[in-house]
């Protein structure tokens, strides 16, 4: 006799609907050529493959998808998207997902967010990203203390990374450059706050 | 050519870890008569990490900085860094739906004015003012005997709607351009490959094994040199050239220089004002060959 897995009631309709609204796109048209999977470059670091992650919005499985590494591992390329034969802007359906798992604290992959708040902590303070001061937040963040160390002797030599920070000069502009970036900053985090999610 | 002007929004890592890519631009577009006017008080666009956590946050960004180009009466502003265009160009699009415009104009300081100006690359403004037989005829060192690759990255091209760059996996313009330098340029078939983008810091198998990818062809394509217009993949494929060397199990030793040095080299820029000591793998073998080649020629 045929073995069947019931998924009924992992099924979340609300989910899909979700996924849909949020990103624009219609993930219904997907039929799984796997176009999208064969031209990623991050697949050999997925734990599902984007075309299962579309199957799995199709299914509404929501826990399934949102808890994947791959949803933090996608390098943003649109690859998938351009080769879509249904025109579906895959690499849009992923970003959706991202931003739903931060907003409910599911982050399967810490250290990539870690890298990005690190990088937009000197954003808020500088108006302008300083690239050393995102690597030292980075490493305080995620106690990776040696990351790219071997690069430092070249890095410095060629004096690739300035180690002053460039803000935005204060006289340039009335609203006083960085404080305008880091007003709006805190304008969207009490916004989310507000909202009920995680900034 | 009487001069042009363009609004110019740098990046930040014009600020630093492309410093050279920032002196070549600006030597460039002086020598061919385009004005470069720095937007005043602009702001980092995000990045990656902006639109990774938030939208809106990614477009309220990127739209102060519009805002400021509107206010200043810029029709066009120019960017060198890919991210930078792609996130300015995505901000300017969202922002004619009226419920998303509302949303950001909540996080900035007053409503963003009601048209921003257009953004394009400074690859593309060079473009419009120069056809390729302009572009030669401005040439005073042409760059005869070297073979060259153009490698544009994912977002210069994609999304193909957006970005208006021609066939989003096939692009040509750099190709047009440095063969009007006399370089020798071929088909690259990894030109609009992903080289690991961000993820070098926090995972760095990812940047190393695609950057590997890239490079180990151009390698075996006997290039003398990867030409690059992004921030991000110059530093993947140049500073972290050996990461993705030790990945393959393998060495390379390939310049990866911006296209504008080697616009800046054939225009007859000298070479201190194009930023070439920068380059972690050193352009010298390529300049000795380019004026034996031009001697020969």
């Amino acid at each position: 006799m045929n073995k069947v897995t019931d998924i009924s009631s992992l099924r979340d309709p609300a989910f899909t609907a979700a996924v849909q609204a949020d990103s624009g796109q219609d993930v219904t048209t997907c039929y799984q050529c796997g176009n999208c999977t064969a031209g990623c470059p991050a697949s050999f670091a997925y734990d599902r493959q984007v075309s299962q992650i579309m199957r799995g919005v199709q299914l509404g499985l929501k826990d399934e998808v949102l808890n994947t590494r791959s949803i933090w591992m996608c390098l943003s390329c649109s690859t998938c998207s351009l080769r879509c034969p249904n025109n579906i802007d895959v690499a849009a359906v992923m970003e959706t997902l991202r931003h739903m798992a931060r907003k409910e604290g599911r982050v399967t992959v810490p250290k990539v967010e870690k890298f990005w708040f690190s990088f937009l902590d000197t954003v808020r303070v500088f108006g302008r990203t300083y690239e050393i001061g995102t690597m030292a937040l980075y490493m305080l963040r995620s106690l990776r203390i040696f990351t790219d160390l071997d690069l430092a002797p070249e890095a410095l030599k060629k004096r690739k990374l300035g180690l002053i920070p460039h803000a935005i000069p204060r006289q340039d502009v009335p609203d006083d450059g960085a404080r305008a970036v880091g007003r709006i900053m805190q304008r969207y985090r009490q916004r989310a706050l507000r909202e009920g999610v995680r900034p | 050519m009487s001069v042009v002007s363009f609004a110019y929004y740098p990046g930040c890592s014009a600020k630093g870890s492309s410093a050279d890519y920032e002196r070549s631009t600006r030597t460039v577009c002086g020598l061919l008569d385009i004005c470069l006017e720095e937007l005043p008080g602009w702001n980092c666009c995000g990045s990656t990490p902006a639109h990774a956590v938030d939208t809106e946050l990614s477009a309220a960004l990127c739209v102060r900085n519009l805002d400021i180009a509107a206010q200043c009466g810029a029709k066009t502003v120019l960017t060198p860094c890919p991210s930078c265009l792609s996130n300015l160009r995505h901000a300017g699009r969202r922002m004619a739906t009226p419920e998303f415009r509302a949303r950001v104009n909540e996080l900035l300081d007053a409503p963003a004015a009601e048209t921003l100006p257009e953004v394009t690359s400074v690859m593309q403004g060079i473009a419009r003012q120069y056809d390729k037989a302009a572009l030669t005829a401005r040439v005073k060192k042409p760059l005869t005997g070297l073979r060259l690759g153009a490698y544009y990255g994912c977002l210069m091209s994609r999304p193909a709607d957006l970005m208006d760059f021609g066939d989003p996996e096939n692009p040509t313009l750099m190709e047009e351009m440095l063969t009007a330098c006399g370089a020798e340029v071929v088909d690259f078939p990894l030109k609009t490959s992903c080289c690991g983008a961000s993820f070098g810091i926090p995972e760095r198998p990812m940047t190393a094994r695609n950057s590997a990818k890239i490079l180990d062809l151009a390698v075996n394509m006997g290039l003398d040199a990867l030409v690059v217009a992004c921030p991000l993949c110059q530093m993947n494929l140049d500073l972290r050239q050996k990461q993705a060397a030790k990945s393959a199990g393998t060495t390379f030793d390939l310049p990866v220089p911006y296209f504008t040095q080697l616009l800046g080299l054939a225009l007859g820029a000298p070479t201190d004002q194009l930023g070439l000591d920068k380059l972690c793998v050193s352009l010298d073998g390529l300049l000795k060959k380019a004026e034996g080649g031009q001697q020969c020629g």
